[in-house]
């Protein structure tokens, strides 16, 4: 592991990117290519799959963060990402509030905790 | 019993003493393995009561970021295009240290900023205190997204190391140690097989023996029956007088 920092990527809606760039999070590598994915509704599915495929690849990244509804779209890339590092994390968006039953990780811990937990 | 089911090793005491060291080591080592599987299940649970409490909590973060952008975009317009176009260098950044639990490493991400605000002038016609107002509270997320993302990466790996530990424990309980018991059981019945063996070739041995002896013995007799009664030579010293051959 590099001792250089690691960035945190945004595949989100418009509004959630916006938000983390102002937050501090927004980067252009040499290439120019940024490391995050602004989802409008013109935004074909394979687009964000391959995005989300080439950060996971990407050394520098060490958290992933998506919107839920977009992560529901890519279920199956996300259930595939088993290592720890990068870290994809789903975060709620404007619309779509966060349900906690659809995450993926919290999906594999089901059956490790009781019901009260959840509350 | 088939060779499968035991290892292949020659029934000897000796064999059995380095069995009976192995039954131990395996023994001693499932104990240990048992021991960390419980140590790296406490820690996770621990970590998952937290990403649960962390997740609701986002919740709310989130959805109070959300509102203040709004409130944002509300004050100062429509600045969306423009900090998406102004990117440039990463304020905030994550580090990666280690963690050790029971031998397994855990990262643990640490955020951290670096450089200046590349949105500075953003709203400084409108709408400023909505904005830094804003950028406060996506910091805020940032910093707690940041935080359960080390929670779930702990967990991520946590979950496979005690997968691999319990297999482990499984397979020494289940495979390596029936198998080192069958073994012992093998070589145990064999030795005392063999001692049967000994003893029951000693008895035959005693068997032959007599029954060599007696033959002879009956050989001897038969003989002398053969020859008939044999003269016996006199005894010279016996007490018989002779008469006297001179003088009558």
């Amino acid at each position: 592991m590099s001792a250089r920092g690691k960035l945190i990527a945004v595949i989100g809606d418009e509004d959630t990117c916006t938000g983390f760039l102002l937050g501090g999070v927004g980067e252009l590598n040499k290439n120019r290519k940024p490391n995050f994915l602004v989802v409008e509704k013109e935004t074909s599915v394979a687009e964000i799959e391959e995005t989300f495929k080439s950060f996971l690849a990407r050394s520098d990244i060490g958290i992933v963060l998506i919107n839920q509804f977009i992560a529901e779209m890519i279920r199956h890339a996300i259930d595939g990402h088993l290592e720890s590092i990068p870290a994809v994390l789903e975060i709620p968006s404007k619309e779509h509030p966060y349900d906690a039953s659809k995450d993926s990780i919290l999906r594999r811990a089901k059956g490790m905790f009781c019901a009260e937990d959840f509350r | 019993m088939s060779g499968k089911e035991r290892l292949d090793v020659f029934p000897s005491r000796m064999a059995q003493t380095i069995m009976k060291a192995r039954l131990k080591g395996a023994q001693t080592g499932r104990n240990l393995l048992k021991k960390k599987s419980d140590a790296l299940s406490m820690r996770f649970r621990q970590i998952l009561r937290k990403i649960i409490e962390t997740k609701t909590k986002m919740g709310e973060v989130m959805r109070e970021a959300a509102f203040s952008l709004a409130e944002a975009k509300f004050a100062a317009g429509d600045f969306t295009a423009t900090v998406i176009q102004n990117v440039n260098k990463a304020q905030v950044k994550v580090r990666a240290k280690r963690d050790n639990v029971a031998g397994v490493t855990l990262p643990v991400f640490e955020y951290y900023q670096e450089g200046g605000d590349s949105y500075e002038l953003t709203g400084l016609a409108r709408g400023g205190e909505q904005v830094s107002r804003l950028k406060r509270n996506y910091a805020r997320a940032v910093e707690l997204l940041v935080e359960l993302a080390s929670l779930q990466t702990s967990f991520v790996t946590l979950d496979q190391a005690i997968k691999i530990t319990n297999r482990r424990v499984n397979a020494i309980e289940h495979v390596i140690i029936p198998r080192i018991e069958r073994t012992l059981t093998y070589i145990i019945t064999e030795l005392d097989e063999r001692e049967r063996e000994e003893f029951y070739r000693l008895k035959k041995i005693q068997e032959k023996k007599k029954q060599l002896k007696e033959r002879t013995q009956l050989e001897i007799a038969a003989r002398l029956a053969k020859l008939g009664p044999i003269a016996e030579p006199t005894n010279m010293m016996m007490e018989q007088t002779d008469e006297d051959m001179l003088f009558e």
